[in-house]
């Protein structure tokens, strides 16, 4: 299955499917940000539930990326495989940006509901250690010259690290906090009106195509980076 | 103003969240854009020297 995946074949491929991905990427930003504005105000939240379409996205895209990131840290420790590594390195720093985003609009939306800007609870203090292994995961490809060594320890880091994710989504049921539980993927479905779930569905669904194609563009980036590198160097011999 | 631009007494905190969650997303893309145009024109110099 790996073997379709070669730098080559990708850079084929995702020059392919990027214009259109990019494209679909905007239309559904288009109609989410109509939707979002569109909805009425909530009963008790008021205006301030519009800030979920872009509070809730990123989050969900910050633990996607994140899981993303490992399974191919995974693949590229057991598999060796090169476009693994460029996949997991690339999508760090996107990861990196959705969880400041959750974080700066969590605490825009906390100030007027919940009356403060921040509360060092469960689900709060876990994000905010998300958004500490992308830095240690960036610093440490930073840190380490060799490409191979970077990569392995970058991919140990990542792993180790996973243990958050589900601290994260369960976070809200084991300790006391502030934030609120599950509203959307629960027993006996969602526990929001449909014109809330609407906008958020479609602005999740912008949120994460940006996501796949900033890291299609990144991995293109680093893959010609690696070949300028390696063509200065069969230059210079 | 239109009514649905009009975030009464939150607007203090529903712009600001729309606003850095744009900037973020827009200085992203900006920046992954241009270092995908700066490898490449680097690549390509290279290709044309080392022929």
């Amino acid at each position: 299955m790996f073997g379709y995946a070669n730098p080559k074949r990708f850079m084929e491929l995702s020059g392919h499917i990027l214009p259109w991905l990019a494209a679909l990427t905007a239309m559904l930003f288009v109609a989410g940000l109509y939707l979002s504005f569109a909805a009425p105000p909530d009963y008790q939240q008021g205006d301030t539930v519009r800030i979920m379409f872009v509070h809730v996205p990123a989050a969900w895209v910050a633990m996607l990326a994140y899981g993303f990131m490992a399974l191919a840290s995974l693949v590229g420790l057991v598999n060796r495989h090169p476009l693994a590594d460029v996949a997991a390195k690339q999508a760090a720093p996107l990861g990196a940006l959705f969880t400041a985003l959750a974080l700066i609009t969590g605490s825009l939306w906390g100030r007027p509901m919940w009356g403060t800007y921040w509360q060092w609870d469960g689900r709060l203090t876990s994000f905010l250690l998300l958004l500490f292994l992308y830095f240690g995961y960036i610093a440490l490809w930073n840190a380490i010259e060799n490409e191979v060594r970077a990569a392995k320890a970058a991919a140990i880091l990542a792993l180790v690290g996973v243990v958050n994710l589900p601290i994260i989504e369960f976070s809200v049921q084991w300790w006391t906090t502030l934030h609120q539980g599950e509203s959307i993927i629960r027993k006996g479905g969602p526990s929001i009106s449909a014109v809330f779930l609407w906008p958020l569905f479609v602005m999740a669904a912008a949120y994460t195509l940006l996501f796949l194609t900033l890291l299609m563009v990144r991995m293109r980036t680093e893959i010609l980076n690696r070949r300028a590198r390696a063509a200065a160097l069969g230059g210079a011999a | 103003m239109p009514s649905f631009l009009d975030m009464g007494k939150y607007a203090a905190f529903v712009w600001p969240a729309y606003g850095i969650s744009a900037v973020g997303i827009v200085a992203a893309a900006l920046l992954t854009l241009r270092a995908y145009h700066r490898a490449k024109a680097r690549l390509s110099a290279i290709e044309r020297i080392s022929k």
